[in-house]
Parts: C-alpha cells; structure tokens; sequence
C-alpha cells in the first residue's frame, strides 16, 4: 500500500518545452525513508516541489499523476488541492537562512500553519509548538519563541524548520538538501533528529540529496536520478553492497571516503556518462515516436 | 551541467519580445520626426490664422482640408505643433537624460567602490540634495537661470543626477562584494582600474535601464514646466505648452489639449517600456 | 631557508557591526588567534575547520586580501604583512588564488580569453596569446572556450578557469578556498585529479582550504586544523587520519558520514 504514489511524472519548461523530469515513478509506503539522489540538474528538487505544489512558474507539468492517500492531485481544484497538500505534507528547506522570514517572530512562524490549515486557536497551537521545540531539543522554547531569525545559529534555524515541518503532523516530509548549508558536525546532529522524529512520528519522509554518505545514514530505500529520468531503484543494504546500474556504481566511487588510504577519487567516466545519456535519449525518442 | 543539453536548466529565458520592439519602434518614429520636423509638417506651427481657429480635426464635419488634428483658438495647426514639439521633447530627454546619468552614475560609482571618505562625501551630498523638494527647486532655478532650453536641462541633471547616483551606488557596493573584484585584487589590478574595467561593465545594465525611466521623466518635466509656462518662449511649440493652452478650450475644442496629451503619454510610456524590455534582455547575462 | 611562507603569531580581527552600538564604534572581533605555522617550498596543505573557523580569513590573508592586525606573514622571505597595494603589486603574481564559487569570482561580463588575459598584461607577459592557449591545455578545456561567458560554462568548468587563471601567472605559491564544495561528486573527482597533476607538474606550493577532511585527506600532505581561529592540530595527513590528536579532529572525522551503511555513527 503506497502512501504516496508518483505516477510516470513528467515536467517541461514552458513554452520552451525542455524535459525535466522524464516519466519519473516512484511510490512511498507510510513511515518509510526514500531517498532521491543525484547531480546537480538530475531533477531530484523538482520531485519534491512537484508533490508540494510549489513548482516555479516556470515549470509545467507535462504528464503523469500524483497520488497522495488514495487522492491525485491533479484532479482536484487549486484551492482545495491547497488544502490536502497542507494538511498531509511538509517541507523541511535546504537554506535555513531564507526560509524564515527575518523580521517576525519565530513563534508565529510556526503557528501560523497550525492555525491556518487546521483552525486550532492560538493557544492551542503555541503550546504545541513549545512542545515541539523542545522536541527538537531546543534549549529554552519559550524564549526561541520570541526570538527573530537572526538571533539564531544556522542549526538552530534548522532545527526550528524540523519543528514547524512536523507541526500538523503531516504524513509525508519532503527534505530538500537539508543539511547542504551545514558544517559536517552539526550535519550529523539534524541529520540524527530527522530521523528520531521521523520514526517517532512515523512520518514518511522523501529524503533528497546529492551525497551518497547521508543517504547510507538516513534511507531505507533510495531512487538515483540521472537528468530527470529514473536510474535505479534500490534498497539502502543492496546498492552500497553494489549498485546494479554503471552510472550508479561511477557515482559512487566518485564519493570520496576518507577511511580509503589511497584516498583516490575516480570520476564517473565518459563511456559511462555516453552511455546513460543515450539511455536517456532513447527514452525521449520512444516518447516522442 | 553534467548533463549538458539534455536537461532543462539555463533555457529559462524571458523573450524581450513585443515591449522592446513597440516602445523602441515608437520613440524611433519621435525621433525621426523631431530630425525631420522643419520638412515633413505640413503647416508652419507659428503661422496663426483667425479665420481658421478652433477647426476639428480631419473625420468630424467642419474640417478644414489639410489641417489634420484641427487647430487650435488662433488658427495653428495641431499636428504641426505637435512635430516641432517633438523637437523639445527629444533634446530635453537625450541631453537631459544622458548628462544626469553621466554625472549620478560616475559619482554613484564612485561611492560605492571606493567607499571610504568619498563615499562619505557623496553620499552626505545626495542626501541634503534630496531634502530639497524638487518642483520648487526646479522653479526656483528657472527664475534664477531665466527660461528657456538650456535652463530646463539644468534644472533636470541638477534635480535628478541623486537618482542615479543612489542606484548605482548600490549596485557598485553589490558587486564589489564579489569575488571577481577580489581575483583582480590577487591578479594585482589598482583600485580606479578595477572600478572601470570590472565593476563598470556590471553596473551598465542598471545605468541603461534608470537612463531610459530618466528620458521619459525628463520629458515629463519639461511638459509640467511648459504647462506652468516656465519653459521655452511662449512662441515656441512644446507640448506641455499645448496642453496648457488646450486646457482653457477644452470644451469649445477638445483636440488641442487631447492629442498633444496623448502624444506626450505613448513618449513616456514608450520610454519606460524600453527601460523594462532591457532589463529583461540583460538579465539571463546576469544571473 | 626553504620555506615559502612563515607565518607567526598571525592576528586579525574585524568591527563586530552586529555588536556595534547605536553610538560609538563597533567591539572588534578576533578572528585569528595567533596562528603560527611555516609552509616549506613544493608543499601541498591542507587547511580544515567549520564556519567560523577561521579559515577563509587565513586565507585571504595569506595573499593579503586582509591586513592582519597583528603577529607577522613572510612570502619567499619578504614580510608582507603590512605592505601596501602599490608594494604588493609585484609580489601578488607569485601568488595567485582560487576562489570557491567561481560565478562571482568570475567577472560575468568578461570572455574567458579575457579572464585569463588580462591580469597577464598587467604583469607584462609577452606572447599572452599563446600563454592562454596553454593555461586552457594544462586545465583540459578547448581553446574554443575563449569566447566563451562564465554563464556558458558548467559549474566544474568554470572552476577550471579559475585554474587556469591562477596557472597561467606562473605563481609559486596557489591558494585554493573551497573550490570543490560546490560542485557535483564527479567534477570534484575531476577537478582534484587535475590540480593533484598541476602541482606536480608545475612544482607549486598549494593551500588547499576546505570543511571536508575527505577532500584533504586526497590531495594534502599535511593538515592544518582549525578550530575558533586557533590551530588545534598541524601534522602529517597519515598521521592526522591514523590517530586524531586534538578532540576537535576526531569530532570532524566521525561526523563525516561514509558511503557505506555500516559505518557506526552516534
């Protein structure tokens, strides 16, 4: 039973008429932890945007469904598809530094969704948002609360973004490039939060990245990309044991990893990148007939 | 770009399209018959006739043959007027318009890279400069320098070269913060070489888009200054001018204040379609 | 004396603007702690730590980007230190720079010819023509790319333009910021390959800075950790992965998470 189904999705530039995504299929059981990975350009963001609705102006959606508990999104009306998508996801941002809007409070920027989508009152919420702070173990939540952004670390920021996504309890977090912004020790302690308040929560959570060492870390499943069109699909045990498709194989060894002595780093090579390119073409072909 | 070509990214370009083409179409037609006026208006503009005043233009009963848009209470032809006019019009916003951006845009320029005591300067300068509120100063400077062409286009770059300046001060205070000005730092480029030869190019597309709103300001202000007749001399036509004189017989003759008003909107409006169109062209460049 | 760089006690600290009161002027804040260390002639070293380490202020001023406020920088001998532009301007093409996001370091409006042109002429190169062909050759790209607009480029492409410039002053000495944090696995793979060649080549001395001790780990010799502008470990890189002495190093070595779903991590 899937909790969240994507549905041969495909996107387009507007007017220009430039692929995206190509037929992208995925689906996501509740509480599970997939991950999208790939280069910069692979289309791994635009998944996620696409499923919250935030797609650029830019961007059209050119085929395909998305199906999220049992409704496609597609078929429903712009406000109330407004309104499921609120309700049932959130989106943890990959730049704590603009996703909150400097000049308010902290404490009203997560009750606002509370009181917005799901009409508690103000109490309620703020109250519910205390707990959730301390949660995500925020040292005095009260007085975060009516601080303003700026007061703030960038992991602290982040970890305000964790609570306000986790708010309405939504069933599926969409995670883009969470800790990118990050050094690598508190990478380490968000990237170990997200996880505890996923499984606490049993939140779904669609896990987008361009590192395959926190994919090992977080992912119990993991989607690789390749210029908008779907690679592999694997489980997090067998693709480290070793990737079935060449590029992914070249992707990983082209992670470095500190523990190897020789520390040699092979870029994913030509004949390989040929290689998935035609892939890739070939499927455009066939598309287009 | 691993996947050069195949992916998307870097084709989201805005089409300069139709605004450029129709705003620019527009002021070349201005231009050209500002150039041309003397040869291409059919009537001299100063030649009153009282016999023929107040004639409607040429669809409506009554029209005399030959005078196109009507004439005006002493018998001028409107749309020879509105040619000359357009003479006024287009010195006003080229000269105008390009001494301001010359003197905001190099003092701007300035202030915002070298910074320091400059700045300070600058900066102290644009600020009391902007206190001062700009119609009575622009009549106040009028009545000191007399009327006249060359006293308007005083009046303008000393009112307006603080918009330039403020702008491009940012701009150039933006982009020394990057890198590049930096890696010129390191190839061991000296500061006046780096203002010119780096920030320079980066800051043209903000002076090219404020040079072309500054054209159409410029135009209106000569208009609002021939209105309060301040201008030119009262013989001369200009379209403020006419639209002053219109005003009084808008009733009895509403095509002399209409067509002049009509004229001066589409110049400015044409002006600051251009300046957006522009910005749309430079950006993809950009970012 | 072989080394290129003698650093002693190297002091520097800003206006904290954040601190600064509504009256009177802005508390400093010290940056670099007195940071001493030597980098030897042919040298390749790393230099590692988070935000806020410290690192990038090292580095812009080694190449004198920033005037330090205290303690002392010696390049090739001289004390460069405090020496104004106009001093500085023979000495900065012996040591050159590579930026970390090479779209701003990059002039947007300049060719690539241009790029790697102009601060040539500067310094009076002859035949630079040719000189720009061969800093495209040595970096790998076509020598059709000097046409070409950083915004043509690809990201690991611009970074080799970067290179390139820098490579083409025929330094001693290059200091490379960050210039794989931005970039995809492979071009990074690439682009660390081919500056690993160019050393060698080339004979330069490099600092390389970076917060992945992965990245380091590949191409230095020696490591240099940072940590709130002190130096709290300069060893060998073999050393410094085998045993971490300082608690920091061993804090940053775990926190990196490995490819490898076995890896033990809490």
């Amino acid at each position: 039973m899937s909790f969240l189904s994507v549905e041969n999705l495909s996107l387009r530039i507007r007017g220009d008429g430039a692929r995206l995504l190509r037929s992208v299929t995925l689906a996501v059981r509740p509480g599970e932890v997939m991950g999208l990975v790939g280069e910069s350009g692979a289309g791994k963001s635009m998944i996620g945007k696409a499923i919250l609705g935030i797609l650029p102006r830019a961007v059209e959606l050119s085929g395909g469904r998305i199906v999220l508990e049992g409704q496609d999104l597609g078929t429903l009306p712009a406000a109330e598809r407004r309104r499921v998508i609120g309700a049932k996801a959130a989106l943890i941002p990959q730049d704590p530094l603009t996703a909150l809007n400097p000049s308010r409070r902290i404490g009203p920027q997560i009750t606002d969704r509370l009181v917005d989508i799901l009409g508690w009152d103000r109490a309620r919420a703020e109250a519910r948002a205390a707990d959730l702070l301390a949660e995500v173990q925020i040292p005095q939540p009260a007085r975060v609360m009516r601080s303003y952004p700026h007061e703030l670390s960038g992991g602290m920021r982040q970890r305000v973004l964790i609570a306000s996504a986790f708010a309405a309890e939504p069933k599926l977090i969409v995670a883009d490039e969470p800790t990118t912004a990050l050094d690598v020790t508190v990478q380490k302690q968000i990237l170990r939060l997200i996880r505890q308040m996923q499984e606490r929560h049993g939140t779904a959570l669609l896990f987008v990245t361009h590192d395959l060492g926190v994919v090992s870390k977080v992912c119990q499943n993991l989607t690789v990309l390749y210029a908008g069109a779907v690679v592999e699909r694997a489980t997090v045990g067998a693709f480290f044991a070793g990737p079935a498709h060449p590029y992914s194989r070249a992707l990983l060894a082209a992670t470095p990893k500190y523990t190897d002595p020789t520390g040699s780093l092979t870029p994913v090579p030509e004949a390989v990148v040929a290689a998935v390119r035609a892939e890739v073409v070939a499927m455009d072909e066939a598309e287009d007939g | 770009m691993a996947v050069e070509g195949i992916d998307g990214r870097g084709r989201v370009r805005r089409r300069a399209g139709m605004r450029l083409w129709l705003s620019g179409l527009w002021l070349a037609l201005v231009a050209l018959v500002a150039l041309l006026a003397p040869w291409i208006a059919p009537k001299d503009p100063l030649m009153q006739d009282l016999f023929l005043g107040r004639m409607p233009p040429f669809w409506t009963p009554g029209a005399e043959p030959g005078f196109w848009l009507g004439t005006d209470s002493l018998g001028r032809d409107v749309l020879s007027r509105i040619i000359h006019g357009a003479r006024v019009a287009m010195t006003v916003a080229l000269v105008a318009g390009t001494i301001t951006a010359l003197i905001g845009a190099t003092l701007g320029l300035m202030a915002g890279f070298l910074r320091g005591w400059v700045d300070l300067v600058i900066s102290r300068m644009i600020d009391i400069w902007m206190a001062f509120p700009p119609v009575l100063f622009s009549i106040l400077l009028i009545a000191v320098l007399g009327p006249g062409l060359t006293s308007i286009i005083i009046a303008i770059v000393v009112i307006d070269w603080t918009r330039f300046a403020r702008v491009v001060r940012a701009e150039a205070m933006a982009q020394g913060a990057m890198d590049y000005v930096a890696s010129a730092r390191v190839a061991g480029r000296g500061r006046i070489g780096t203002m010119l030869v780096e920030i320079g190019p980066n800051v043209l597309p903000t002076i090219a888009v404020l040079l072309t709103l500054e054209m159409g300001i410029a135009v209106i202000v000569e208009a609002i200054l021939s209105f309060v007749n301040l201008s030119i001399s009262t013989d001369d036509p200009t379209w403020g001018g006419m639209i002053a004189e219109g005003r009084a017989s808008v009733h009895q003759a509403w095509w002399v204040l209409v067509f002049p008003l009509v004229t001066l909107f589409l110049t400015v409006l044409a002006f600051s379609q251009l300046g957006e169109g522009l910005k749309d062209r430079f950006d993809p460049v950009l970012r | 004396m072989d080394d290129l760089y003698q650093v002693s006690d190297l002091r520097l600290s800003l206006a904290d603007m954040t601190a600064k009161p509504l009256f009177g002027t802005a508390p400093r804040l010290e940056i670099l702690k007195g940071l001493s260390f030597t980098i030897p002639k042919g040298e390749v070293v790393g230099i590692v730590g988070g935000s806020g380490s410290g690192k990038s202020t090292l580095g812009r001023a080694m190449v004198r980007l920033l005037e330090p406020s205290g303690g002392s920088i010696r390049f090739a001998g001289t004390d460069i230190t405090h020496l104004d532009e106009t001093a500085l301007r023979p000495l900065r093409r012996r040591f050159q720079m590579i930026f970390q996001d090479p779209m701003s370091s990059l002039n947007p409006r300049h060719t690539v010819n241009r790029l790697i042109g102009a601060p040539l002429a500067l310094h009076g190169f002859d035949g630079i023509a040719a000189r720009v062909d061969r800093a495209l050759d040595h970096v790998g790209l076509p020598r059709s790319f000097k046409a070409r607009f950083p915004h043509e480029l690809s990201g690991g492409q611009r970074q080799r333009v970067g290179i390139a410039r820098a490579i083409a002053m025929e330094p001693e000495f290059i200091l490379a910021d960050e210039i794989v944090s931005g970039l995809d696995v492979s071009s990074q793979a690439q682009v660390l390959n081919l500056l690993e060649q160019l050393v060698r080549d080339l004979g330069l001395t490099l600092a390389f800075i970076s917060h992945d001790l992965s990245v380091i780990r590949r191409l230095c010799a020696r490591t240099i950790v940072l940590h709130h502008g002190e130096i709290v470990e300069n060893r060998p890189t073999a050393d410094l992965f085998a045993a971490p002495a300082a608690a920091y190093t061993r804090d940053l070595l775990e926190a990196i998470p490995l490819p490898d779903p076995g890896q033990v991590w809490d």
